[in-house]
């Protein structure tokens, strides 16, 4: 396994340097252990086209995108605080995070709580640096067939469509789109902290409607760019076809082809 | 001179407009019960909105069947409502289609013909959509929350507008036969490229019946009118009146981003702030803090509750809820008819004086409905007129949560590990960075 170069802030600040960028791992990112592989991609990358960024490490903490969203506010906005706090004294400008719940939470609704950051998901960030020469696709998937479920946090929740979808075809592939995609996708499930909770009862549940209609144009690759659709998409696929596709973020694959 | 008819016009048209007038204010008084909101900023960004999607009608197209017919009959209702100024001048002073006396020729021409056929347009729309509703039988017109009531309150406002296109036909029909025959009074010809077909029907009638079906089309025709007025009151129907301010008054955030709540703020600076005492007493004048989150309609905000009455339970939000799709209880259009319902009932029951113990939490949304909702937005997204219900459901999650402690356990189990631990998980800070050697 690649040996990945992460620095902390806090080592940052102890050489008396700053980073251009903060890297928001998240709570997934950090912990569940699909995720976590999603985290080290993302790494390898910028690592790959020398980005300058920190991790908060220990010092980070929830952002509160579930305590909010199950309506505990006292909970979101503690969280937040304590973490604006820890930005702040940091310095921080920039972040880039592979959680598009954090990406909404940071991006949205710290501001109001006094954080204002320039917030990008991972997917927008690592298009940057492909537009700025920094990283260059070598790999090709071409032949592979992929299909693309938007996150509703990162879609309808922040209109972001294209980026990702640009980056699945700059692998050569065929990019096949579910029916309900885009500004009419349907979730997966786990948003508004149903991650953490049985889902109410009902004929099926949410992440079995979807992926059903994802293998249903036989790709290869179900990609995503979120730590909660991946964990949902790759249940389903257990559960409705074992084997019959991959659940990938998208990091992973550009990781993969670089 | 005031004949009888023009006396009794004037006193049918001003009841109807008066008990109009009072109702509607009854419909605005009951809004502003909500909690104050802010909606007071980005001015012109607000008339954009409005005149893109309530008047532009831009998200009706997503679907292009409906939304064509839709748009039909809003602009067949908006323009052939201008002959609303002639028959009512008419009706008042005894004059017979005023506007061709000061308009000229050609324009007068113009305006009935585009009347005519708007108007046999808007016939034709609502038979489709009374065939949509009972014979095809469209899903989202079936949901649970479409009891009898909101689906006979859809199939009477199409048959009100079919009533009404057809007998303003009638009256240009047989008006202009009347002009044919040279019958007294009847001196205006004007064009009528849809009524001329419907002749047929009166053929060989006498002058005196044909004025007979003339009148009675005209006053059917006036008097729905003013019926249908009062009746929107009542009816889903609303939205024609409150598409507008609602789009006006619409969340132009990202739809991700939910509301802090200022409230809270206050507290947590208070509890992170070392210095602060947290014996010391309110300060004077100080208002005692409002409930978190909402149990009833009075703890909603005045763009929810305007929301409410807003909703013509198109059933698009229900539609694309993955919640509703794969067969739980909650559908958010049930959300606003409910918050409707509610508010509706806690008025009457404080006018009345009857004791109320009802609230909209419990009697009318319950907990399992709340906590299926993923918050994945489908619902606000896919709304014609930017309803929130999603913002309903998140503040009444807030009450249970932060007044009732009424979470579901696993979420408790969540809130716990936050609070110990700051991830969802029960994992220890120290090791958030083991990723980096795995």
């Amino acid at each position: 396994m690649s040996e990945l170069k992460v620095k902390t802030m806090a080592e940052f600040m102890a050489e008396g340097k700053e980073a251009d960028i903060l890297f928001w791992v998240g709570s997934a990112g950090s912990f569940d252990d699909r995720a976590k592989k999603i985290t080290r991609s993302f790494v390898e990358i910028m690592n790959k086209a020398g980005v300058n960024f920190g991790v908060l490490g220990s010092e980070e903490s929830s952002s509160g995108d579930a305590a909010k969203r199950s309506g505990n506010e006292f909970l979101f906005q503690m969280q937040a605080m304590m973490n604006i706090e820890v930005m702040n004294a940091y310095n921080v400008k920039r972040i880039v995070t592979t959680c598009p719940h954090s990406y909404n939470t940071l991006k949205n609704e710290y501001k109001g709580l006094g954080g204002d950051y320039k917030v990008q998901h991972h997917t927008e960030f690592i298009a940057e640096l492909l537009s700025e020469g920094k990283l260059k696709v070598t790999g090709d998937l071409s032949g592979k067939k992929i299909t693309y479920h938007d996150p509703c946090y990162l879609g309808r929740a922040n209109n972001v469509y294209e980026i990702p979808r640009e980056l699945i075809k700059s692998l050569g592939v065929e990019l096949a789109e579910m029916k309900r995609s885009k500004r009419k996708s349907f979730c997966c499930g786990a948003g508004g902290a149903q991650m953490f909770k049985d889902p109410e009862k009902g004929q099926q549940d949410i992440n079995i409607n979807r992926t059903e209609e994802a293998l249903a144009l036989k790709p290869d690759i179900i990609a995503t760019g979120c730590p909660f659709c991946n964990t949902m998409m790759t249940d389903g696929v257990k559960s409705v076809n074992e084997g019959a596709a991959q659940v990938k973020d998208i990091a992973e694959l550009i990781a993969e082809n670089i | 001179m005031m004949e009888l008819s023009n006396i009794i016009f004037l006193i049918v048209f001003v009841v109807f407009i008066s008990v109009f007038v009072r109702n509607f204010s009854r419909i605005i008084s009951n809004i502003k019960l909500g909690r104050d909101i802010d909606r007071s900023d980005r001015k012109a960004d607000r008339w954009k909105n409005m005149f893109r999607v309530a008047m532009g009608q831009s998200k009706m197209t997503r679907r292009p069947v409906a939304g064509i017919l839709h748009i039909i009959v809003y602009v067949g209702f908006l323009i052939i409502n201008i002959e609303m100024i002639e028959i009512i001048i008419d009706g008042i002073f005894g004059t017979h289609r005023f506007l061709s006396t000061i308009l000229s020729e050609g324009l007068y021409t113009f305006l009935i013909g585009s009347f005519e056929v708007l108007a046999i347009l808007v016939l034709v729309a609502c038979v489709i959509f009374l065939v949509r509703r009972n014979l095809i039988r469209i899903n989202r017109f079936w949901n649970k929350e479409m009891t009898s009531w909101p689906r006979t309150d859809a199939n009477l406002i199409l048959i009100f507008e079919i009533l009404l296109m057809s007998a303003f036909l009638i009256m240009n029909a047989t008006d202009a036969m009347l002009v044919a025959n040279s019958a007294d009074h009847y001196t205006i010809s004007f064009s009528d490229p849809v009524s001329q077909y419907f002749h047929f029907l009166f053929n060989g009638m006498e002058n005196s019946t044909l004025i007979l079906v003339e009148r009675f089309a005209w006053w059917f025709h006036i008097v729905g009118i003013l019926i249908f007025m009062n009746y929107v009151l009542i009816s889903k129907h609303l939205h024609i009146f409150f598409a507008f301010p609602s789009t006006y008054f619409a969340n132009l955030n990202n739809l991700g981003q939910f509301d802090n709540l200022e409230s809270v703020t206050k507290e947590v600076k208070l509890m992170m702030d070392p210095n602060s005492d947290p014996f010391a007493a309110a300060p004077e004048g100080s208002t005692p803090p409002q409930s978190f989150g909402a149990k009833d309609v009075t703890d909603l905000n005045w763009v929810q509750l305007l929301n409410a009455y807003s909703c013509t339970e198109c059933g698009r939000c229900t539609d694309n809820c993955p919640a509703n799709h794969t067969g739980k209880l909650l559908s958010p259009r049930k959300i606003l008819m409910d918050t409707r319902d509610r508010i509706t009932e806690y008025v009457d029951n404080k006018r009345k004086g009857t004791e109320d113990t009802k609230s909209l939490l419990g009697d009318y949304i319950t907990t399992e409905e709340l906590w299926a909702c993923t918050s994945c937005n489908a619902c606000t997204d896919a709304c014609p007129i930017e309803l929130d219900p999603l913002s309903i459901i998140l503040d009444m999650r807030r009450y249970l949560v932060m007044e009732q402690s009424a979470a579901p356990t696993e979420l408790n189990m969540m809130f716990t590990n936050v609070e110990n631990n700051g991830a969802p998980w029960q994992f220890p800070a120290a090791d958030r960075l083991n990723w980096k050697d795995e």
